[in-house]
């Protein structure tokens, strides 16, 4: 079963963080990573650059505006996002486990073209 | 009628130049590799060079190049590293001719069946490992196939080689006790491919219907190594039964069509010929298994001609010896259908009912449908509707997310 990973961090957690603290937990994401590249559970591992980069689109009286900035007044922001392919949700749950000291991590199924007929 | 392409060939011959490098070289894990390079060979070669006269000595002389080349090098760097690789055996002694008699390999597709589906391997692994080592794929098909990187999949194929080396399996049959429960989990790994491939037949996901014929190969040469096991011959009649209305399951949008509404026209005659003869012959003789009745309910509803000719009374009854043998509460969704057939919707809707107390039920999908469906029999529009609306949100399958939305729709309307 393929699910989503989402790292959400707050920036300002991560800026105040003491560099050993920081290479502790950096040291737990790689590992993770690692162990789900070796059993063949990984399928892509993506960093977003910094939130402040980002470009917000929305319509206006259906024109696409561009403006600067994350969308809304979030203090944390998607910072990473993991594809894998596991046996269950509670595989996925428990691999996603060790991130989510400092992070808020939400963990979502994919929707596949697979059906039964009825 | 076409002639068997040279892929069908190759994948035929895969598992028995498999099991006779194995035999040889003692080394499943290494064997395998070897295996995969001369299949890719062969497939660059043969179509310049045409097919060799013996393609399964080509295949084993690669196979043996490949793997003497390999022992050379590890010979050597164990030369660099220690001087007592005086004491290894002269090559010769490990790898005989190539061209030497080898003995028949048909059990070796059965041996390779069981050391792939081995029990200290996750479920995915199994199915990977299969389809390369018995199935002669590539990782890159396999990988399309299940939507993952190439490297994702090479990467689960390894550690799996890895599994089976560490659990200490060897290379030959299970002993006599374990046969039974090894043999259960054969068929169901088989049956994960083919469902693999089943449920998925719209748009770019065309290749997946090799999932289908592959698993459907599988099976075939299996049931013709163990003509007497039950389960074994009701898993190849339930998936010709099933792949028999592949045709007429999804719309030419890709949307799915109920077994209600198919064209059963376009269902194919050939398949249900052979499953309804398969599982006729098995029924009178071997002992009942789940396989064998899932098949004998594919059987009655594609034995009918038109959805009313359907004989539900005795799929009711093959329902209830169903969940008898194997209490499941999938069994008991589709039972509740059936008994909504016989006996009316509101006998239906009290057999699920029993459902809501299932753990392993709660929040799926199917119950939700089928709850929806029986409503709607029923006449009770609107709460039918929200049932709909509910399993639409609930699947994660598109397809059934847009037929259980038109439903819904469709209730709305009127």
């Amino acid at each position: 079963v393929k699910y989503v990973v989402l790292i959400y961090s707050n920036p300002t957690t991560w800026a105040e963080m003491p560099a050993a603290e920081r290479d502790r937990v950096l040291g737990v994401h790689n590992k993770t990573i690692k162990e789900l590249n070796e059993s063949g559970e990984l399928l892509r591992v993506d960093g977003l650059a910094d939130s402040r980069a980002t470009k917000t689109i929305r319509a206006r009286d259906g024109v696409p505006v561009v403006t600067d900035g994350p969308f809304g007044e979030a203090k944390e922001f998607l910072a990473g996002v993991w594809a894998i392919d596991v046996e269950s949700l509670d595989r996925a749950l428990e691999v996603a486990a060790p991130v989510a000291e400092y992070d808020t991590v939400e963990v979502r199924e994919l929707m596949d073209l697979s059906g039964m007929e009825m | 009628v076409t002639e068997p392409s040279f892929e069908d060939l190759l994948r035929n011959l895969a598992p028995q130049v498999l099991g006779a490098l194995t035999r040889r070289f003692g080394s499943f894990q290494t064997a395998e590799d070897a295996v995969q390079e001369a299949l890719l060979a062969a497939t660059t070669q043969w179509p310049e060079q045409g097919v060799p006269e013996n393609p399964r000595g080509w295949l084993i002389t690669v196979g043996s190049r490949r793997l003497t080349d390999q022992l050379r090098s590890d010979l050597a760097r164990a030369r660099r590293e220690t001087a007592a690789a005086a004491l290894l055996p002269p090559l010769e002694l490990v790898a005989p001719a190539a061209d030497e008699d080898l003995p028949a390999d048909e059990d070796d597709t059965l041996t390779l069946l069981f050391l792939c589906c081995h029990p200290a391997l996750s479920a995915a692994s199994q199915v990977a490992l299969t389809l390369r080592a018995v199935g002669g794929l590539t990782t890159a098909q396999i990988a399309q196939a299940f939507f993952v990187p190439e490297a994702t999949m090479a990467q689960r194929i390894s550690r799996a080689k890895q599994s089976i080396k560490s659990a200490g399996a060897t290379f030959g049959m299970p002993p006599a006790e374990e046969r039974a429960e090894r043999l259960r989990v054969v068929l169901h790994v088989l049956y994960l491919i083919f469902s693999e491939g089943y449920t998925t037949s719209s748009g770019p996901d065309l290749q997946r219907q090799d999932l289908t014929a592959e698993a459907i190969r599988i099976a075939r040469d299996l049931q013709r190594l163990l003509p007497d096991e039950g389960e074994v011959t009701g898993l190849l009649a339930l998936m010709l039964l099933t792949d028999a209305r592949r045709r007429a399951r999804t719309g030419p949008d890709g949307s799915l069509v109920p077994l209600a509404e198919q064209d059963r026209g376009l269902w194919d005659a050939g398949s249900i010929r052979e499953g309804v003869a398969l599982i006729s012959d098995t029924l009178t003789r071997a002992r009942l298994g789940p396989y064998q009745l899932q098949a004998a309910i594919a059987a009655v509803h594609d034995e009918a001609a038109r959805p009313e000719d359907t004989d539900w009374p005795e799929i009711v009854a093959l329902y209830e010896l169903l969940a008898r043998l194997s209490p499941n509460p999938m069994v008991t969704l589709n039972q509740a259908v059936a008994v909504a057939m016989v006996d009316g919707p509101r006998a239906g809707l009290d057999l699920l009912a029993t459902l809501d107390r299932d753990d392993r039920m709660i929040g799926h999908h199917r119950v939700d449908a089928v709850r929806a469906h029986l409503l709607e029999m029923a006449g009770e529009r609107a709460e039918a509707r929200d049932s709909y609306r509910t399993a639409a949100r609930r699947t994660t399958s598109i397809p059934e997310r847009r037929y259980l939305e038109s439903r819904a729709d469709r209730l709305a309307d009127r």
